[in-house]
């Protein structure tokens, strides 16, 4: 449906805004848990897809909802390929680096379902996205 | 769960817990319990925000209000004035330590506006497959409020009083490129897209193409607009398969809500978009000869004037921008042209993307505002050279650009900066080099790159970069002279000068600079005392014969178990001794 004004843009906009406050400020109305994986190709050369299917193969093998994978761009840490970012409702955004399947498995089993961080992969942790 | 309106970070860094965080953090929480504010106000423990010296700190969202050295007492206060009075606490407010002024902001801080992203705003955040995604970061508005609230003219004026230069690495003002191709009289006009990045160790307009595609989509049919062009073409090269791919998907997107197409946002206006695959030349980046490529011709530039904004595509006013420079677009109608000029240096506005490269802890992608001192973006953002080695010098403008060297590590970087200090901005690739490397060999590298993709048509570039070549590869191979420099340095010249195209007049600009700032490194090619032999450090050597071994020309003497030595005169460097040593006894020459 093409749109024809610019109110038509805002309602658009407003209808999609809860999908993103959760990246900007950890509010969200729901529970559901984001994942968000660099999908450039610096990201996917360093394995960023092994790293992606793990993650999707482990929400299965578990049978995990209310998490959602979104894939996105370069965000910049191209030193510490492949990155996965973890947003939890009401909690800063943790990033990770240098995440290869294994260590998603680890990330899913304890920053999301359970409560402590994988310290010795985590880049930056704050909502200063700079 | 319990609907958050508000959320309090108190930083829970060694830093921060020593300066009784922890006691802060109870005290918050026992009074909003006390106001009442206990299930709506959320009080976060994070990680530390790296500004330890005015702990403890803590942020307030989404009011970005920033407190420093608060103590657990001051919990009440915060609580009642802040939070439910809606007042900023100013007695604890940080103080800019130069100008003794408060800053409330979080995101005005010296500290944090290091890396500032515009161009980059929405790389890494939003899924680029879905255009919902951008528009809820306020994507395409810019679009709309240009088409219905604006006149073309009025556009190109608020590009122009936003200071925005080509990011591409001339730095010609964009705002003013728009309103010569509109003022040419034309019944088609056109607007380009270069996304032809070839500079050897740029990928910024990729991750952004990857990243953020729509962001580029609406800023050129903003130019289109601005321009009086129906038709916009993005010039991409075939390698980077991810962003066509990803462009391709955003462009379907765009024309099914109505973004691209006829008539959008019901003002009349038609704009579309097509992709044209380059083949990836170097001389394309040039935009006259970018302009031939996507005619079908030759890659080969030809002599402005005429310049494209008079005839460029087809022979029609032709508006060319780079990836980057149309990524700045939305974000500077969205806030206003004033805001984009308040970033940035006299002469150069807003930020720049670098793409960090080299013989650096972060390699990475980082956006600086103008003015930032490369000191801040190597050592800063950039985390300093590999393996603690000492820095050298850093390339920017990839083969078109020069060296920059510890003596201008704190010039601010913009435009004219890196031009006085014979450089240039480029696109933003930015090699750095430690001692280690031999700066005559970098040289030569460049010169072969451009060497190479010299398109041929003019005769300086064509056989000058070709002789420049040659003769570095005397120098490299000891058969060089004080004369061969002199006649360096003449051709060098003579090629700038002279050549019909940017890639020509800038491609000696990587010998003349290196030969400027390490002179003495040529010279000891050309006198013979460059020396090529490895050698033995005594100390570390334990005798154990591998060297002795693996040396093709047997020119390594000693006994098992005591010192070697390199007989230098023999020694040919092919660097196996090296290789072959277990104990970093073997120095390289």
């Amino acid at each position: 449906m093409p749109i024809k004004s610019l109110d038509e843009l805002i309602k658009l906009r407003e209808s999609h805004l809860k999908k993103v406050n959760l990246r900007e400020t950890g509010e969200s109305t729901d529970e559901t848990v984001e994942i968000l994986v660099g999908m450039a190709t610096c990201g996917i050369a360093a394995g960023a897809r092994e790293t992606l299917n793990a993650i999707l193969d482990e929400i299965e093998a578990k049978g995990l909802a209310n998490i959602r994978v979104v894939q996105v761009g370069c965000m910049g840490y191209c030193h510490s390929e492949p990155t996965v970012q973890v947003n939890k409702p009401g909690n800063e955004p943790v990033l990770y680096g240098k995440v290869d399947g294994d260590i998603a498995k680890q990330i899913i089993d304890q920053h999301i379902l359970g409560d402590s961080l994988v310290d010795e992969h985590i880049l930056i942790r704050t909502f200063e996205k700079a | 769960m319990a609907r958050i309106r508000s959320h309090i970070m108190v930083c829970g860094g060694t830093g921060c817990v020593a300066s009784r965080s922890e006691e802060l953090i109870t005290a918050l929480k026992d009074e909003l319990k006390v106001a009442g504010y206990g299930d709506e106000i959320n009080v976060v423990k994070t990680g530390c925000f790296g500004f330890c010296g005015q702990g403890p700190i803590i942020k307030v969202h989404p009011d970005n209000v920033f407190y420093v050295k608060v103590m657990p007492e001051d919990a009440k206060e915060i609580v009642q004035e802040h939070v439910v009075k809606g007042r900023t606490v100013e007695r604890l407010l940080f103080e800019e330590p130069e100008e003794k002024k408060k800053l409330d902001k979080h995101d005005q801080m010296n500290f944090y506006k290091k890396q500032y992203r515009i161009a980059l705003r929405n790389c890494g955040l939003v899924n680029p497959e879905d255009v919902n995604e951008y528009i809820a970061y306020r994507g395409y508005e810019a679009l709309a409020r240009v088409l219905t609230e604006m006149k073309p003219g009025e556009v190109s004026e608020k590009i122009k009083a936003s200071g925005l230069r080509g990011r591409g690495g001339g730095g010609f003002p964009t705002g003013l490129k728009w309103e010569f191709t509109a003022k040419t009289p034309s019944d088609e006009k056109y607007i380009i897209c270069n996304a032809d990045e070839g500079d050897p160790g740029a990928f910024m307009d990729r991750s952004i193409l990857e990243g953020d595609p729509h962001s580029l989509i609406e800023a050129m049919a903003i130019g289109g607009y601005a321009i009086g062009a129906n038709t916009g073409i993005v010039y991409i090269r075939a390698e980077y398969p991810l962003a066509i791919n990803r462009l391709e998907i955003a462009l379907g997107q765009a024309r099914e809500l109505g973004m691209l197409g006829k008539d959008i946002f019901g003002t009349g206006f038609d704009f579309d978009i097509r992709v044209k695959l380059g083949a990836g030349a170097f001389v394309c980046g040039e935009e006259t000869a970018l302009i031939h490529s996507v005619e079908g011709q030759r890659g080969e530039p030809t002599k402005k004037p005429p310049y494209p904004s008079v005839s460029g595509y087809l022979g029609k006013p032709t508006c060319v921008n780079n990836v980057e420079t149309y990524a700045n677009i939305p974000p500077i109608i969205l806030n206003g042209p004033e805001w984009f000029a308040s970033i940035g240096t006299e002469k150069s506005k807003g930020t720049k993307v670098f793409a960090l490269a080299g013989k650096i802890n972060n390699v990475g992608l980082v956006e600086v505002p103008m003015g930032t001192t490369l000191r801040e973006i190597i050592y800063d953002i950039g985390g300093g050279i590999l393996d603690g080695k000492e820095f050298k010098a850093v390339q920017t403008g990839g083969p078109s650009g020069g060296v920059i060297t510890v003596a201008d590590l704190d010039t601010p970087i913009d435009y004219e900066s890196l031009k006085g200090i014979g450089s240039m901005m480029g696109s933003g690739g930015m090699i750095v080099m430690d001692e280690d490397d031999d700066m005559v060999e970098i040289a030569k590298f460049y010169l072969d790159f451009t060497q190479d993709e010299s398109c041929g048509k003019c005769t300086p570039c064509r056989v000058g970069t070709k002789r420049m070549y040659e003769m570095l590869e005397q120098l490299v191979e000891g058969e060089g002279s004080m004369e061969t420099l002199e006649n360096l340095e003449v051709l060098g010249q003579m090629i700038k000068d002279s050549a019909l195209c940017g890639l020509g007049q800038t491609a000696p600009n990587p010998v003349l600079s290196t030969m400027k700032y390490f002179n003495e490194e040529y010279v000891a090619y050309a006198t013979g005392t460059k020396s090529k032999a490895y050698s033995i450090i005594e100390e570390k050597c334990i005798g154990c014969t591998a060297c002795a071994r693996v040396c093709p020309v047997n020119c390594i003497d000693g006994a098992v178990k005591k010192p070697h030595v390199i007989r230098a005169d023999e020694c040919i460097s092919c660097g196996a001794c090296f290789t072959a040593c277990k104990f970093d006894a073997v120095e390289k020459p």
